[in-house]
């Protein structure tokens, strides 16, 4: 079938058997191997992309499922070519990853949860990456790096005239 | 893992999807996908066809309904579990969904997983229908053109086995509300916090103006084939206290024969021990919730 996504803010036209899930298509058919295929059944969250803005498991779907629907992987949330998003810069500041397998996962999980939450207690990130496994760090870093990249992400965003 | 072939359908309407659903008995229906991708990647499900009913509108909605039952807040089945959980009509009218919800998985699967999906799917250890059961829902369908219902007691019969008729959709489920001074508790355990649950148990409480449990439901989840009312010791309890010992006797008393799903995780013994002591706890918390009400909410 032939299906249209908007993938990282680019319109893409792809073919895809209806068997195919969103994350074999974003690897195999796009090239965007960010995704991560760690469990391919929904419980190791390594292939986490935002989905209208959403966090969600890009295996426990089918990319003809996804006609039309916008969707950032990792290789989207950068600013522009040879930069880091916030959340990246983090995460290797406070050696957030070690193998980086979940590493992708983990900064769209903290992306989605930022844009919604500027401000989140570390119960809350603790919450939101539950889903998410990581065999290395032990998470402690994961969640310094998402409460790090929060805090400068509101600096970031306060308006100039703005008090300190 | 991955799925083998089948043929892909996007009904525009429920009547559609409830036609190609009886045009091919091997076809499924897909909502959220949350459990059945991952059934299917795993072979374990092999439909010839799916039928995606996520983008029939109709079907994704919260509102209050007030029929000859009485109040109700009515579901589409494919309204997203994370819609409900921030609900404002739900977290007001229906508080033991707003509680049990953020047990169900993790935020990305209650994301796409949907109310309707889970209601049937029948997992015994599934939050949503403990809850219905608890409650008194009542699971609503479409089948060759015509609307059916069910009191969600009645809808489920086994682990992953319920009565919806072949070449039925389920299409919503309405919750009946409790006006007065109600409160809620909902427990569970589990390895870690979002997996299936081992035991889980729930509870609705409304006290009279003397602190008595005017109405009391109390529903246990996971421990065995589908989840269970405890009808005896709710009519023990109601119209007392609710003094914590009573109503542990009133539930070791209630769950003494029932037959408790075994497995590597938790023995039968272990899940009935612990269903009493959930569910003490969520009538605890259910009474202190309505306690601290002085009012209709
Ligand atoms: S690969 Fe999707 S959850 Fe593990
Ligand atoms: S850094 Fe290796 S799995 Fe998380």
């Amino acid at each position: 079938m032939r299906i249209k996504l908007d993938i990282n803010g680019l319109k893409r036209e792809v073919e895809v058997e209806p068997r195919t899930t969103l994350l074999d298509c974003l690897r195999d058919t796009l090239g965007l191997t960010g995704a991560h295929a760690g469990c391919e059944h929904g419980v190791c969250g390594a292939c986490t992309v935002l989905f209208d803005g959403v966090a969600v498991r890009s295996c426990l779907m089918f990319a003809v499922q996804a006609q039309g629907s916008a969707i950032t992987t990792i290789e989207g949330v950068t600013p522009g070519p040879g930069e880091l998003s916030p959340v990246q810069d983090a995460f290797c500041e406070t050696h957030g990853m070690q193998c980086g397998f979940c590493t992708p996962a983990m900064i769209l999980t903290a992306h989605a949860l930022l844009a919604n939450n500027p401000n989140p207690t570390r119960a809350e990130i603790v919450e939101a990456i539950s889903g998410n496994i990581c065999r290395c760090t032990g998470y402690a870093q994961i969640v310094e790096a998402i409460a790090l990249a929060a805090e400068r992400m509101r600096g970031a965003n306060r308006p100039k005239d703005a008090h300190p | 893992m991955k799925a083998a072939p089948f043929e892909y359908s996007r009904p525009a309407d429920i009547d559609e999807a409830c036609a190609l659903l009886a045009a091919d008995e091997n076809a499924r229906v897909i909502a959220g996908g949350q459990t059945l991708v991952a059934m299917m990647a795993m072979r374990l499900a092999r439909p010839t066809r799916l039928i995606d009913i996520n983008r029939i509108a109709a079907l994704a909605y919260i509102r209050q309904e007030n029929n000859k039952e009485g109040e109700a807040v009515a579901i589409g089945a494919i309204t997203r579990q994370c819609v409900v959980e921030r609900d404002a009509l739900i977290a007001k009218s229906v508080p033991l969904l707003a509680r049990a919800i953020p047990n169900i998985g993790h935020a990305a699967t209650r994301a796409r997983g949907t109310v309707g999906g889970s209601l049937a799917n029948a997992d015994p250890a599934a939050e949503l229908v403990l809850s219905a059961i608890t409650l008194d829902a009542v699971i609503e369908y479409r089948a060759d053109g015509e609307s059916g219902e069910s009191p969600a007691r009645e809808f489920y019969i086994g682990p992953m086995i319920t009565t919806l008729p072949a070449g039925a959709v389920l299409s919503g489920v309405r919750f009946p509300i409790w006006r007065g001074k109600v409160g809620v508790g909902f427990h569970e355990v589990n390895a870690r916090r979002s997996d299936f649950a081992f035991v889980s148990a729930a509870a609705q409480v409304e006290l009279g103006d003397d602190g008595k449990a005017k109405r009391i439901a109390i529903g246990v989840g996971a421990a065995t084939d589908f989840p269970l009312r405890l009808e005896s010791a709710e009519q023990q309890l109601k119209g007392g206290a609710l003094d914590d010992a009573k109503v542990r006797a009133a539930l070791r008393e209630a769950l003494a024969d029932i037959e408790p799903l075994e497995d590597l995780h938790a023995s039968a013994d272990y899940r009935r021990r612990v269903a009493v002591d959930l569910a003490a706890r969520a009538v605890a918390d259910a009474r202190q919730a309505a306690q601290g009400k002085s009012h209709a909410y």
